[in-house]
């Protein structure tokens, strides 16, 4: 990728006329300090997410995408530096940015529909159950509105998660790795559902994995990462619409061409 | 021998009891009582009024004393568990005051209470506080992170936190703890009643063998204990299958 | 939760001391406010405590009552486990005999004095019965859950590398089944040690459950009282804290993944 191209991409320019900014991190660094020695687990992030953006956070496991993440959630300060949404600095966790987990986020002590309504206490009990009512429509759990989640199974209780976190109607959602406990299969549905949801509702999404096809099927931009202490190692941005065929050419070279930027061989 | 099922603990209890039965028809001097004694003890002291009564009185101890150690215990222990550094402080003198026996409590609760229910009372107590601390404790610090971050996440303030997410958290391992402490406190209560007050289970058996060696009596009472501090357990097992718990509870 | 940041390492020794500074300053002033003649300051324990270690009495009370969890216990835990396993390992057999285990087990070991006194007369031996039943029971129970926990995939792999029933239970579900155990094992040590003191109380005349009540009966010595008490906690923290370094040996520590 030229450098052109990467400055034009991190402004968020080159395509569908001007955007604005939503996240913007500056010199973001991280360090846990133990017992005895310090770890860094971050150093010196700059980023930029545009409105509407789907962003993937890529790197292996333990490099601190994670620790990125719940940062810029606001469930962590960070060391050094500073994160803005919206040209507010980030002091905690906030409802309009709304944290997905892996399903094991989900309330086990609720329902359903009393999971998805979580975060509607402040709406009449009528507009609850509407929009309760349509995000179990949204992400396809009809007839189990009152079913407990350990009787769901892994990617029902993903769905159901996300379900939640949308319910409240949030700028931005932040996934954490929110499909590795499924079996590949049912990833790749969620992936398509997951698409098909963002796509009806705009939400601009920051989304971490450690599986380079999936950043590279549903990310605008993907944010490859070092390992620990994890720094921006490049930004490519994936230009190909939705849907994507995943063997087409483009896929593949910009699939393996971040496979050769982490050091990997592409024969098994 | 292909006997039923569901018969088979039964047949056990009673070669059981067909034991004990032939055991103390052979003994030399005749203290002991075989199981049909013990059942016209029993018998005897429902006629005299004093089963009831009698059985009452260790449930009232054994109710004040182990609602007052849940009312004070369960939010202290949940204030701790969420307070690092207090818990620090604490620690080694629960530590310390555990393994102390209620019972080694008696001269002083006699001294500050007078012999009688209240020493009793203060008794279960002691012996219910601190194991019901130490699990409201150990519940908050086992909750997952996970559910605190996204109940902020939701814009909850503290409170809400605390009666949203923290309480529907802990409940199934408090429910256990007050399950295994109700247990204690059963136990407690009679050895108290055997030391310091003059009514109760633990009376029965001291007394009925002090006023004319009445083993019957003194059996009765044991078997009366058991199956009372069994139906506590039952009970206080059965609300851990309400369903919104469950998911509490892997397996038992 | 507190969102402070993680405490530094002397704050675990700062911490406690604090508080126990402060417990102490509340008990010598208390004392001294209300003017009781009877309850003794933390300085009349110190006292007491000093007298009897100087007479020899504090060692001896302590080691008998050791002696008597250890004779106990141990012949508890040499029933009890195998019995736990083979109840484990035969569910069948579990199951004719749990509700008999259920219902004995909520019999105070306390209530069971009379008739041991009538068994062993009054003496130690009527202390190290009360002490072998109560630590028997939560023995066998953890025993028998320890094996049925174990995962049906080890047992799988052992007779799949051709071992027989009782290499099985040997080198695959004792080893298996060992971290439950001994949590098992260190529960009944901490009732044992409740247990002994409550049998000292009404049986027997040594020990430290004895030293509670004879100090207060004869004499109203309450400052031996509180020291017996601080001593019974002491020598029971001990005993639970060595138990807890032997649960640290490696080979059972991937048991514990968290521990209260």
């Amino acid at each position: 990728m030229s450098v052109v191209q990467t400055i034009a991409a991190q402004r968020g320019t080159e395509r569908n006329g001007k955007r604005t900014t939503k996240l913007r991190t500056e010199g973001l660094t991280m360090v846990f300090k133990g017992d005895g020695a310090d770890v860094r687990v971050l150093e010196d992030i700059h980023l930029e997410v545009s409105e509407g953006e789907f962003v993937c956070v890529l790197g292996p496991s333990g490099c601190g995408k994670s620790t990125l993440l719940n940062i810029a959630a606001g469930f962590l300060p960070p060391t050094h530096g500073q994160v803005w949404i919206d040209g507010e600095a980030v002091h905690g966790p906030d409802p309009r940015r709304i944290f997905v987990f892996q399903e094991r986020g989900v309330f086990p002590w609720l329902t359903v529909e009393g999971n998805i309504g979580f975060g509607l206490f402040k709406l009449s009990k009528a507009d609850r159950a509407g929009r309760i009512a349509h995000y179990i429509k949204l992400v396809g759990l009809q007839g189990f509105e009152q079913s407990y989640p350990q009787e769901l199974s892994g990617g029902m209780k993903q769905r159901l998660e996300v379900a939640r976190a949308l319910a409240v109607n949030p700028d931005m959602l932040f996934l954490d790795e929110p499909f590795g406990a499924l079996d590949s299969i049912t990833r790749l549905i969620m992936r398509r559902e997951l698409l098909r949801i963002w796509e009806a509702e705009r939400k601009t999404i920051m989304f971490v994995t450690h599986d380079i096809e999936e950043a590279v099927q549903l990310a605008d931009r993907v944010v490859v990462m070092s390992a620990r202490p994890a720094k921006i190692q490049r930004i490519v941005e994936i230009d190909i619409p939705h849907p994507r065929d995943i063997s087409s050419n483009r896929y593949l070279d910009l699939r393996d061409g971040i496979f050769e930027q982490i050091g990997l061989a592409h024969k098994v | 021998m292909n006997f039923p099922i569901r018969l088979r603990p039964v047949f056990f209890v009673v070669v059981l009891l067909a034991l004990w039965d032939v055991a103390a028809r052979r003994q030399s001097s005749h203290i002991l009582p075989g199981p049909l004694a013990v059942l016209a003890g029993i018998a005897e002291l429902a006629q005299r009024g004093l089963l009831l009564k009698y059985i009452v009185a260790s449930l009232f101890r054994v109710t004040w004393g182990f609602a007052m150690a849940t009312v004070l215990a369960i939010p202290t222990g949940l204030a701790l568990g969420s307070h690092r550094r207090v818990e620090m402080a604490l620690n080694p003198m629960i530590q310390i005051f555990r393994p102390i026996s209620p019972l080694a409590w008696i001269p002083i609760s006699i001294l500050w209470f007078g012999v009688g229910d209240l020493a009793a009372i203060f008794l279960i107590f002691l012996a219910s506080f601190l194991p019901l601390t130490v699990t409201a404790i150990n519940a908050v610090k086992s909750i997952e992170q996970i559910y605190l971050r996204a109940g902020r996440n939701f814009g909850l303030d503290q409170v809400q936190l605390l009666y949203r997410v923290l309480y529907p958290a802990v409940a199934p391992q408090l429910i256990i703890g007050l399950r295994i402490t109700l247990g204690i406190a059963w136990l407690v209560v009679v050895a108290a009643e055997m030391i310091a007050v003059n009514s109760g289970l633990g009376f029965l058996i001291v007394d009925a063998r002090n006023a004319g060696n009445r083993y019957d009596l003194v059996v009765a009472g044991m078997v009366m204990i058991g199956v009372i501090g069994l139906l506590l357990d039952i009970g206080m097992r059965s609300l851990e299958r309400i369903r919104s718990m469950r998911w509490g509870y892997s397996e038992d | 939760m507190s969102p402070s940041a993680q405490p530094m390492r002397w704050e675990k020794y700062a911490w406690p001391l604090f508080a126990g500074a402060l417990l102490l300053a509340t008990w010598y002033f208390s004392v001294k406010w209300s003017h009781t003649k009877i309850f003794p300051s933390p300085f009349d324990v110190g006292n007491g405590t000093a007298e009897l270690i100087h007479k020899g009495v504090l060692a001896n009370y302590v080691l008998d009552s050791l002696r008597r969890v250890a004779l106990g216990y141990l012949g508890a835990a040499l029933l009890a486990i195998p019995g736990g396993l083979f109840l484990g390992w035969y569910p069948a057999a579990a199951f004719v005999v749990n509700p008999t285990i259920q219902m004995l087990r909520p019999i105070s070991p306390i209530a069971w004095i009379p008739v041991s006194i009538i068994w062993f007369g009054v003496g130690d031996m009527a202390a190290i019965y009360l002490i072998f039943l109560s630590s028997f029971f939560p023995i066998v129970v953890a025993s028998m859950n320890g094996v049925r926990n174990v995962p049906s995939m080890y047992r799988r792999a052992g007779r799949n590398f051709g071992l027989s029933p009782a290499k099985l239970i040997a080198r695959v579900v004792f080893p298996a089944a060992l971290p439950q155990i001994i949590v098992g094992l260190r529960i009944a040590l901490g009732i044992a040690w409740l247990v002994v003191v409550a049998a000292e109380m009404i049986a027997v005349d040594s020990g430290l459950g004895y030293l509670v009540i004879d100090s207060r009966n004869s004499g109203k010595r309450y400052d031996l009282v509180v020291a017996a008490m601080i001593m019974i906690g002491l020598t029971g923290l001990a005993l639970d804290t060595i138990f807890r370094r032997v649960e640290k040996f490696k080979s059972v520590r991937w048991g514990f993944s968290n521990e209260s």
